[in-house]
Order: structure tokens, then C-alpha cells, then sequence
């Protein structure tokens, strides 16, 4: 299911970030905005982390690359990770198709919420990126 | 920011069309329109534009002007035919490759002729300085450059001879492959040749600034219904390194020599002195200490400058290039070994990022078009 993504949390570095409750905490769904999908264009491999693996926000918690270049993908948050979009660098298309539903990256359970003040809203986000697009 | 890039006369063309632009060489050039890997395709499959009006361009005439480039590049200028194009290198005493450059000679309608020097953007202040080092002894020898004077197009692919065909007066197909013409655009006078930097056969054109977008747009058009696109600079890194060509600042800097470099066809030392040209000549004797290979790898994972090149745990090496190839759809790369690793078919790893994986020597070019 796709979420709205006005309903997101944005990272400058281009990660989205969906947070719900879930038992005994917080869970926060990563993804890559659609901004940064068009971008990147061209996108032949993609590497994901492990299911346990710990995170501090702004940790690499993966990488994407194109035909151009490789980038970093990072965790907006920090956390653990609890589930994995292991079917997603095979159909990398997804990323482009639908970001913000079957294009997320991994969910996150929170250990410390400090981060997600860091994040910006979605009109915000908008801007930035009309800001960086010139 | 891009106020301060110089801007070819297609500038706002770029802008208009969604052409993400880049600061290129102090040029704001258009890296890709949509996707890069549609651009390469369209050049192998049909045509590609490319502007390339971001190339220097650098005159030289007089009865000089022959002996004078004879003695600045690796290759042998005097013995040119009229509308000749040759690929060559500007090398330093060293013999490191200050750039790498094609020479026209241009047979004029008025019977007067001049020669053509193509540098690269980046490297066209450098060459400048170097030749008006050089100039001193050749007081008949005019030098200018005209970089700005023109706009230069790439059209490359199989369509590309028949869709500026349309638009020049001359036939392009019976013109041969590195050569080069005047030509009118209309009733305009423009330069015209069979060269170009992606596998492919093609031309270049070069026409004054006023008619670039007309001419542009008029190519495009006509290519359009049957897979033409105007492609950035990102398809044109991906074509060039398919056909293993090399790129300066890449493959080629002041610290690589055309030996080591592959580029024996572009060095000439038969009776002729140039800068570098003995130490080229000991080179020869003595062997290279590393060359250029091509290398291919069976992941997805896409190597890139810099990376470490490896035999078992033995650093042997850098990538000076790599990328995911369209064309073959594997990632592919060149970089510099010693000869003793350079066999077709060495296996070797590289160092993605710290993980080794596997790559193994092979044949360049990667592609090669059927002709």
C-alpha cells in the first residue's frame, strides 16, 4: 500500500521515514523519496542491511548505485532493523514506480526518538529540493 | 552558481528540455535530458546529438603551420592529405600526456587551407599556454582560437550519416572515416566531419553559433519518429568507455605516457623529434611498466576510479573507469596493470568499496559496432 507521502518525515539526505506504534515502542518504515529516485536514474544494484543489525542515524545502512554512481543510503534514525524489503534489489523499477509503497527499504525499531527531530516535514522537504534542483 | 559557466549556444535548448546541466570543465553542460541508459541506446540503435561546442577549437595557419603541429604532437602532421583528420597527443618532456587532440587539415573553397586542433574542454587553457610557449621559433605560423566562433554537434549512430546528409550539401557517405570538409548548412558555412567519441559511425559538425539550434532541432526531428535523442554527457562516458576509448583526466594525465596508455597507432618516432619523443623512445626499447586493459565483472556492482586492482592480496593497480554497460549489461571498467597481469583472460579482483570481487582481463574494446 502506498503511503501518502505529505504524511512523511524527510531526511536532507533524501530518506523518507514513516513512524508507527508497535508493541513495546515505535517502528519507523525507510524509503527513498521519489526526488532522489529520479535522480539517481538508471539503477542497476542495490545493497541492503541485515535484519538485527543496530543503526545510529546517519549510519550507512546500505547503497544504491546507477550507471553514474554509487551513493550511500542512511538511516534517518536510530534503531534496529526489524524487516528487510529482501525482494527489492532485484526489481529495483519499484523504486521508481512506487517510492513510497512497495519501494520501502527496511523498518526500523526505534531505540531513541532524539533523531526524528532532525527530519523535516513534507512541504519543507519540497522546498529543499526546489532549492537544490537549480 | 552556472553564471559564472561558460554556456554553448545551446545552452537554453539544454534548460528548456530537461537536461540536467552540470559544471563541466567550467562549461554548464548537460549530463543527461531523462535517462542515460535510453540516450546510449538511442546512439547504438539509431542516432545520438551530443553538443560538444564545449571542445576547443584552435586554428593554425600560414606556410608554418604544418612543421610548427609536426613538432607539438606524437604523430606526424606534415605528411597529412587536404580534409585529413588524425588522432594524436600533446606530450610534455616527460612524455605525460598533456592532451589528447585530433588535427584537421581544412582544404578552403578559396584554395587556402589551414589545420584544426580539437582539445578538451578541460584541458584547452593549458594547451593554449603550452602552444604559446612552443611559438616562439614560428613567426609564420598565425595561431587563434576559435572556440567561441562556433557551435560544435556530435551526431553518432547508424542514422547519423543520412539525417545531416539532409541538412548539409555535401555526401557525407562518400566522405571517409576520419576525414573532414567544408560543408553549407543552408547558406551557411560550416566544418564538417567523419569523427566522433562513441563506437559508432557519425560526424561532427561545427556551424556558426546563429543556426546551432535550428540545426539541432532540424536533426532531431527528422531522427526523432525512428529512435533519434539528443543524449548529455553521461552517454557519451558510457559509449566512449564500450569502445575503450580513453577519456583525459581518466585513462590519460601528465603522468601517463601513450605507450602505457595503448595509443601506440597515435606515436610516431621514425625521424622525428617532438617533447617527450626520447623518452617515448626508451620506453619502446626498455617495455612498458604498466599498461591499459579492459576489465569485466559478473556482479552487479559497478567499479569505479580509483578503485584498487588486485591480484590475490597484491595491490597491482587502479581503476581509472568503470561503469554498468547498456550494451552488455555488465559492469565493466579499465584501469592500469603491469604487462605481466594484462593477459586476456588474468583473473584479477577489485576492491568494491572493501570487498574484493572478481574481474578478469579482456579484450578491448568491449564493443565494437558491425560494420
Amino acid at each position: 500500500m502506498t503511503v501518502n507521502p505529505e504524511k512523511l518525515l524527510f531526511a536532507k539526505t533524501h530518506e523518507w521515514v514513516g513512524v508507527e506504534p508497535a508493541a513495546g515502542g515505535k517502528v519507523a518504515t525507510v524509503g527513498v523519496s521519489a526526488f532522489a529516485v529520479e535522480a539517481l536514474t538508471d539503477l542497476v544494484f542495490m545493497q541492503l542491511p541485515q535484519v538485527g543489525q543496530k543503526l545510529k542515524a546517519g549510519e550507512a545502512l546500505g547503497e544504491i548505485e546507477s550507471v553514474k554512481a554509487v551513493s550511500d543510503l542512511y538511516s534517518p534514525v536510530d534503531g534496529e532493523v526489524i524487516e528487510v524489503n529482501s525482494a527489492l534489489p532485484n526489481h529495483l523499477e519499484t523504486l521508481s514506480s512506487d517510492p513510497y509503497g512497495a519501494g520501502w527499504l527496511v523498518k526500523i525499531k526505534l531505540t531513541d526518538e532524539t533523531a526524528l527531530k532532525n527530519l523535516v516535514d513534507y512541504a519543507a522537504y519540497q522546498k529543499m529540493c526546489a532549492e537544490e534542483s537549480h | 552558481m552556472t553564471s559564472t559557466l561558460a554556456k554553448t549556444p545551446l545552452h537554453d535548448w539544454h534548460a528548456s528540455h530537461g537536461g540536467r546541466l552540470v559544471d563541466f570543465a567550467g562549461w554548464s553542460m548537460p549530463v543527461q535530458y531523462g535517462s542515460i541508459v535510453a540516450e546510449h541506446n538511442a546512439t547504438r540503435t539509431a542516432a545520438g546529438l551530443f553538443d560538444v561546442s564545449h571542445m576547443g577549437r584552435l586554428k593554425f595557419s600560414g606556410d608554418g603551420a604544418a612543421a610548427f603541429l609536426d613538432s607539438l604532437v606524437t604523430r606526424r602532421i606534415t605528411d597529412m592529405e587536404p580534409g585529413q583528420v588524425r588522432y594524436g597527443l600533446v606530450t610534455n618532456e616527460r612524455a605525460g600526456i598533456l592532451d589528447d587532440v585530433l588535427v584537421y587539415r581544412i582544404a578552403q573553397t578559396d584554395g587556402t587551407e589551414y589545420y584544426l586542433m580539437v582539445v578538451n574542454a578541460s584541458n584547452r587553457a593549458k594547451i593554449i599556454v603550452w602552444i604559446n610557449s612552443k611559438l616562439g621559433d614560428h613567426a609564420n605560423v598565425r595561431f587563434a582560437d576559435i572556440t567561441t566562433d562556433t557551435a560544435m554537434i556530435a551526431v553518432q549512430g547508424p542514422l547519423a550519416l543520412e539525417l545531416v546528409d539532409l541538412r548539409i550539401d555535401c555526401e557525407l557517405e562518400e566522405m571517409k572515416y576520419y576525414h573532414a570538409s567544408e560543408a553549407l548548412v543552408g547558406d551557411q558555412l560550416a566544418i564538417v566531419s567523419r569523427t566522433g567519441y562513441t563506437g559508432e559511425d557519425g560526424c561532427e559538425l561545427m556551424i556558426p553559433a546563429r543556426i546551432a539550434a535550428e540545426t539541432w532541432e532540424g536533426i532531431l526531428k527528422d531522427g526523432q519518429q525512428r529512435g533519434a535523442m539528443a543524449a548529455g554527457l553521461g552517454a557519451r562516458d558510457t559509449l566512449r568507455l564500450e569502445a575503450a576509448m580513453p577519456l583525459y583526466g581518466h585513462e590519460l594525465n601528465d603522468e601517463t605516457n601513450p605507450l602505457e596508455a595503448g595509443l601506440n597507432f597515435a606515436v610516431n618516432l621514425d625521424n622525428r623529434t617532438f617533447p617527450g619523443s626520447g623518452v617515448l623512445s626508451a620506453v619502446k626499447r626498455d617495455g612498458v611498466k604498466r599498461t591499459r586493459v579492459g576489465l569485466e565483472l559478473t556482479g552487479k556492482r559497478v567499479p569505479r576510479e580509483h578503485y584498487g586492482i588486485f591480484a590475490g592480496e597484491q595491490s597491482i593497480g587502479e581503476i581509472t573507469s568503470g561503469t554498468f554497460s547498456p550494451t552488455l549489461q555488465k559492469p565493466i571498467a579499465m584501469g592500469y596493470v603491469p604487462p605481466n597481469y594484462a593477459k586476456v583472460g588474468t583473473e584479477l579482483s577489485i576492491d568494491l568499496r572493501g570487498a574484493k570481487e572478481p574481474a578478469t582481463i579482456v579484450k578491448l574494446p568491449f564493443y565494437k559496432r558491425k560494420s
